[in-house]
This record gives C-alpha cells, structure tokens and sequence, in this order.
C-alpha cells in the first residue's frame, strides 16, 4: 500500500512564482523516504500541501488511499509534521504543548498523558516538562516538535529538516529514535540539507529541483550511478610537485595535501602501490565529500546552469 | 465517535484559551477592574450626584449596567483577537490546522474562550459595581441572555479581525477606532432621550446600543428600546457573524498559503 501517492502536483503563487509543476511521487508503507532539493526546490511546498499547509492549485493527493480533497480530515488523521521553524506557544509548557496537540487530534487526556510520558521521556524532555518552551535549547525545541507530531502516534511522520542547527551528538540520538520509529511501521519522509542524513537513514529519494522531481530511485541504486570518486591523501612528508600516475588524477591541495578521483574501474590499491613505489608515504586518507552529496551537486547541475551556478548544498564541496 | 474526536478538540482549545487568560490575570482581569473603579468613582461618586436621576434611577445605577456591558464587550473581543493574532504570529495555529479539527470547531473553541474571559471580567466588574452601589435583578434570564450573545458576537469580531490582522497595529486598529466610539455613543452613559430626535434614528443603528440596553433592562428593568427586538439583533448578528468566520477560515484567508 502507498502511504502517499501524489499526481501532477502544482502550486502557482499569487506572485507569479510556480513552486510545483506537476511533480508525481509515491511513497509506500513503511519506508524512509528523503525528498532532497536546494533552497526554493519545492520541498517545504510540497509538505505544506500534504500537511494541508498550503493551498494547492492542480493535482491529487492520497494519503494511505485517503484522497485529501474529499475526505481531509481523515487523510489528515494519519499524517504527523514536524515543521522546518518552531511553531509552538512561547509561552506554554512543555507537557502542555504536546498533550494539547494530542486534544486536536481527539486522544484522551489520560493516554495522551501516558504518550507524552513515553515520547517526551525518549526524547530526553521528561524533566522538563513543566519548563515554559521559550526556555529550552535549541535542540530541545527540535526534539519537542518531534514529540509533538508523535503524539497522536501517525502512520506517516513527515519531518522538515528536523536537524537544522542540531549537534552531532544530538543529531544522531534523533537518527536512532527515527529509526526506532521507523522499524515500528511508522513511515518517515524527510527532507534534510544534511546529504550525509538522508544517505544513512533513507531507502528511496526523490529529489526535487525548480518544482520538479529530477530523481526518484532507491538510495542503492542512486549511489550506483557514482562513477568517480574524490578522495584526500594527507601524506607524511612535503611534495615538490605533484606525481603523474597513469589512469589516476592527482591534484596539489598544499604541499602534504593531494587530492585524487579514483573511477570504478580502478582500485585504491593500486593507487597506494603506484605511490609507495614513488616513495610517497599517506598518513591518512577521506572522502572529499559525502557520496550522495557529489551526486546531488551533479544532478543538479544536470538540471540546468542556475542551479549548478547558485546552489550547492550546506557542506557540500564542488568537486 | 467522531463528535467525540470534535468534543476533546473543543474542550482542548477552549481549555487552552482560559488558561492563556488566566496566565497572564494581570493583563486581563485585573485592568478592567481597576478601570471601571476609576468610572464609578469619578462617574457616580464625583459627577453623578449633580446629575441626578436617571430613567428613574441614580446615575451610578443608571450607567453601571453600561459599563458592565462595556467591559464584557472589550475582553470578549480583545482576547479572541489578541489570542488568535498571537497564534498566527508564533505560528502556532498551525498545531490545529495540520489536525482533522473541522473548522466550526476550532471557531467555536475561540469563541467560547472570548465569552469565558467576557463573562468573568462581567463578574468581577459586577462585584466592583456593588461595592458602589445596590443593585438588584430585574431579570436573570434577560441578563444573561444580553450576556451571553453579546460575548459571541465580539468574540466572532475578534476573530474576524484576527483573521485579517498581518500586525500588531491591525489588532488594536479596530477595539480604539470603532468600537470604543461605539461603546460611548451607545447610550452607556446617557440615555438617548436626551438627543435630539435625528441623532436617536442614528443611534439605533448602532449595535451596542441593544447590548447595553438589554443589559440595563435585565438588571433595572428600563431600557430605551424594545428587549425583544435587542435580543433578536444580537442573535441574527452572531449568527451572520459566525458564518463569516466560517467561511473565511475554509477559504484559508489570513491561515495557509
């Protein structure tokens, strides 16, 4: 069963700017799915029209089969949103945001009690449940919208870029509840800058570019089409010049810094072997950047020269 | 099973409504007594007693049920306003738009907030009032009846004004500019006897005029026009008004993109 399925999606607003033109997508039950894009893609677009957020101007959307212009309420019943911004009170407590919450979707006081309990307990916010939520930290108001899309316990959690400004630390406590949610039946889609996230937790990916799905794969199959590899050598002793190797192209980064692109066709061995033969010894080796993000960047620019120009993803470097 | 989904999601807004107001007492409830002390003392202390009577009444009496009226009339609509504005500026009126609430709900848990804030800042005006002067029920029916509708009509203003408002200044615009000029020359002070007959034609066509009078007439059994008729035009107003709000919010003006 599809969780979502969404037809000739469009949104045209009232400006004149077309955010969607006519994207297709299909997300099925039980998956981690990662919509990607630039800033100004569609995503957030996308997600407001699914939450209800936003008015569409063409197109369908289902919800577990439920069609949202015909019976919202239900579809809506299904879906749980985690925002990109904060959208709680300021001034109401923790436990009182995530309870009342849980009243607009119809759980009773007591159960959604023992939920709020549950989430905000596994979201390390239990403590703090009588705090006013101005006075939390940044992450915590990650973690306590999360708790709060959690309450009425959705069959599929929509998260918009749940780990912006999030620490590492805290970043990847929030992927393993994810996935704890996920291997539960609860069917995530999410949208991230963070490239090195959605290659982690994800299992399909579309990615969306000027209001169009430019990819929409597997991640395995998405990270196949990577033909050429970047990688770092830090050496342990300075270089004059750079070395010619056959086959492998070697770039001058500083004089201990190399950087080399490895094809499929060619191993890292035989790099090491062609090098050690030259005497040049590497104290240590990594990835320029993540894999998906050199695809990402790539596709994009695919799209068209406006995005390869202006938009390249947070932490991404240009190969 | 489904009007219990809707009953727990009025109950949770409505809860969250009085808890707001109540959170911040001296922001509410306490200004409004403080304000119609000042009135009873200047107006029917000080001033009153030159005045003398009024429709058959002392001043003090006379204007107390106005200023009742007048403090029931800016709490509902000021906390409908003031609470649906703040919730599209935090942007956390996304909480009950995201939520399979249907829209009838979410006006009506608005609107029963704003008359809860009305009819308790009433009470305790009305408390102040009796410290100043005797006052006896002419009709409880009557006066609540007053109470009430006037408290949903205001509150349903509020909310349409909440939802036009893009700012702060959209808020306030409306409570200084009409409805306090409303208030004055709807006959809290006087009675529209005292006008010439051109400007007591005007004066039905203001709407307060009946709430006020209505009141008056629940609590000293005089008022300047007919209760009836005052009752009927605070139904059909909260009724037309309500069907505003309703529209308004399934169009999405003021909420969603």
């Amino acid at each position: 069963m599809h969780a979502l399925e969404i037809r000739h999606l469009t949104k045209a607003y009232k400006n004149g700017v077309v955010a969607l033109k006519g994207i297709d997508l299909t997300v099925d039950e039980g998956d981690f799915f990662a919509l990607l894009g630039p800033n100004g893609a569609g995503k957030s677009t996308t997600i407001g029209i699914i939450s209800s957020l936003v008015n569409k101007t063409g197109g369908t959307v289902r919800v577990y089969g439920v069609d949202m212009d015909t019976h919202l309420e239900e579809a809506k019943s299904f879906i749980g949103l985690v925002p990109q911004e904060i959208n709680f009170s300021q001034f109401e407590t923790v436990l009182d945001i995530v309870v009342n919450q849980a009243g607009f979707y119809g759980v009773k006081r007591p159960l959604a009690l023992a939920r709020a309990e549950k989430y905000l307990g596994k979201l390390g916010l239990w403590e703090k449940r009588n705090h006013r939520s101005r006075t939390l930290s940044g992450g915590m108001k990650r973690r306590l919208m999360i708790a709060r899309a959690m309450l009425h316990e959705p069959r599929l959690l929509i998260l918009d870029e749940p780990t912006a400004g999030v620490d590492i630390e805290l970043r990847r406590s929030l992927w393993d509840f994810l996935r704890e949610m996920n291997a539960a039946g609860t069917t995530i889609i999410l949208t991230t800058h963070y490239l090195e996230e959605a290659e982690s937790l994800c299992r399909n990916i579309a990615i969306i570019d000027k209001g169009v799905i430019i990819e929409n794969t597997t991640m395995k199959r998405l990270l196949a089409q990577l033909n050429v590899e970047t990688f770092i050598l830090d050496l342990r002793q300075p270089l004059a010049a750079v070395p010619e190797i056959d086959r492998f192209a070697l770039h001058r980064i500083d004089e201990t810094t190399l950087s080399v692109d490895i094809s499929k066709d060619r191993s890292v061995n035989e790099l090491f072997a062609r090098l050690s033969a030259l005497g040049i010894e590497v104290a240590s080796m990594r990835n320029k950047a993540n894999r998906l993000e050199e695809l990402f960047v790539r596709l994009l620019a695919e799209n068209g020269p406006s995005a390869a120009a202006t938009r390249v993803a947070p932490g991404a470097t240009r190969p | 099973m489904r009007r219990y989904r809707y009953l727990i999601a009025f109950v949770t807004i409505l809860l969250k409504e009085v808890t707001r107001f109540m959170r911040i007492w001296l922001q509410t409830i306490l200004p409004p007594a403080i304000t119609m002390t000042l009135y009873f003392v200047i107006f029917g202390h000080l001033i009153g007693p030159r005045i003398g009577e009024m429709g058959g009444f002392l001043y003090i009496q006379y204007i107390a049920p106005g200023l009742i009226m007048m403090s029931v009339i800016t709490n509902a609509y000021a906390n409908v306003v003031s609470s649906f504005f703040g919730a599209k500026f935090q942007k956390h009126i996304e909480e009950m738009l995201v939520a399979p609430i249907p829209n009838w709900v979410i006006v009506s848990g608005y609107v029963c907030g704003g008359v809860a804030r009305g009819v308790i800042v009433g009470i305790v005006v009305t408390l102040v009032a009796l410290f100043f002067t005797d006052l006896h029920m002419h009709s409880f029916w009557i006066t609540a009846a007053v109470v009430l509708l006037t408290s949903i009509l205001f509150s349903l203003g509020g909310l349409v004004n909440g939802i036009f408002a893009r700012s702060f200044d959209d808020v306030t615009i409306i409570p200084t500019f009409v409805l306090t000029p409303l208030t004055y020359l709807g006959g809290v002070f006087y009675s529209i006897e005292l006008l010439p007959r051109f400007w007591q034609r005007v004066s039905l066509a203001n709407p307060i005029l009946y709430m006020v009078n209505g009141f008056r007439y629940g609590i000293l059994g005089v008022s300047d026009i007919d209760v009836a008729t005052a009752l009927f035009v605070l139904a059909v107003c909260s009724a037309a008004l309500f069907g505003v709000c309703l529209a308004l919010l399934n169009r999405g003006v003021g909420i969603r993109t």
